[in-house]
């Protein structure tokens, strides 16, 4: 048998099972149309739910880009005193926040989609629960209990296996945002406790990965400082080795800026 | 042909599109049993596409047994595993 007609097989077996049939067939219906609406609400509170979450992790996203910022301007400001070695710390610092960044980043990508999902589920859900209830109004209008009977198993067509479905999709949802939640709230300390310089530290995979991740890392560092520099000591200078093609005015430019400097000073 | 794919919703396949569909179910189990994640999510893709494109959208409104029912796109080996066993596949 080809995996396709396994899986259904199984699947349509346990959405039959969930159904409890009540010895009079129409209180089965009206029993399966509470069920439907319970799941109903049960999957709009998961579209709730997730969607509470993705606020959080953007919010986090925003708190790590303003994080950033202010180490950017950090390392300006260090390079502006003579400070290479503190511009490179908060540059380093900044480094492993990006890793953290591009992490949430993706996180918020999957819980979009999550999100998207659950609400087609809920809309499927909700017409297919319409079309049950109409259905059942029906019967139970037109048919004494012992007719019923051969009229409930076209009703229940397709709404059992739809519930069975939707349980698994809020299910799935509910795993992955729970996942997602236990690491938004690591970071969530790790702002609290200003502790973001070691934030890459947090999900990285094996060693071999870590040290790559420090490899890029570093030569991201030293690009960044390497533009810095040629923003505070010289603007629109191409690079610190390209002195002899610098025009005449900025040569003169720097002197005259170091004196002035010296002068504000007490 | 009604196919499912689950937590997507249904879609109604011509008939003559399903031996496509049985080819690129057989490489989705060659995959599961050599256990490779990345051939998994290979032909677990084409097989979805296949029926994606191949079939039309079943109504919301509708209420009809689906002849077949596929696992989520973003399933996983073990998930397909466990669709395939009998532990509790559907919660509630």
């Amino acid at each position: 048998m080809s995996l396709m007609q396994r899986i259904s097989l199984i699947f349509r077996a346990k959405a039959d099972k969930a159904l409890d049939r009540a010895e009079d067939p129409r209180e089965t219906l009206d029993y399966s149309y509470k069920r439907q609406l319970d799941l109903l609400s049960k999957v709009r509170r998961g579209v709730a739910d997730v969607a509470t979450s993705r606020k959080r992790v953007e919010l986090q996203v925003g708190q790590l880009q303003q994080q950033s910022d202010k180490l950017t301007q950090q390392a300006q400001k260090a390079l502006s005193m003579g400070r290479e070695d503190l511009a490179r710390e908060a540059l380093t610092r900044k480094s492993a926040l990006g890793l953290q960044q591009n992490d949430l980043e993706q996180q918020r990508a999957q819980l979009q989609g999550e999100e998207e999902k659950l609400t087609l589920a809920s809309q499927r859900l909700q017409a297919k629960v319409e079309s049950f209830r109409t259905q059942k109004e029906t019967i139970k209008a037109k048919y004494t209990a012992a007719e019923a009977s051969t009229r409930i198993n076209e009703a229940f067509s397709g709404i059992s296996e739809e519930m069975g479905d939707v349980g698994m999709a809020v299910q799935r949802a509910e795993d992955k945002t729970a996942q997602m939640q236990a690491r938004a709230g690591a970071i969530d300390e790790l702002i609290a406790s200003g502790a973001l310089d070691d934030a890459s530290s947090l999900n990285r995979g094996d060693d071999i990965s870590r040290e790559l991740d420090a490899m890029s890392s570093q030569s991201d560092v030293e690009s960044e400082l390497a533009a810095l520099k040629a923003g505070t000591t010289g603007a629109g200078r191409p690079a610190l080795e390209g002195a002899d093609t610098t025009p005449p005015a900025q040569v003169e430019a720097a002197p005259i800026a170091a004196p002035q400097k010296e002068e504000g000073q007490p | 042909m009604i196919v499912r794919i689950l937590t997507e919703g249904q879609w109604e396949v011509p008939e003559d599109r399903i031996d496509g569909l049985n080819e690129l179910d057989a490489d989705l189990e060659k995959a599961v049993e050599g256990g490779d994640d990345e051939s998994f999510s290979r032909a677990l893709q084409a097989l979805l596409e296949a029926v994606r494109a191949g079939g039309a959208r079943v109504p919301d409104e509708s209420l009809v047994d689906s002849d077949l029912i596929l696992p989520p796109s973003d399933a996983t080996i073990e998930e397909v595993r466990d669709l395939l066993g009998d532990d509790g596949l559907i919660p509630g």
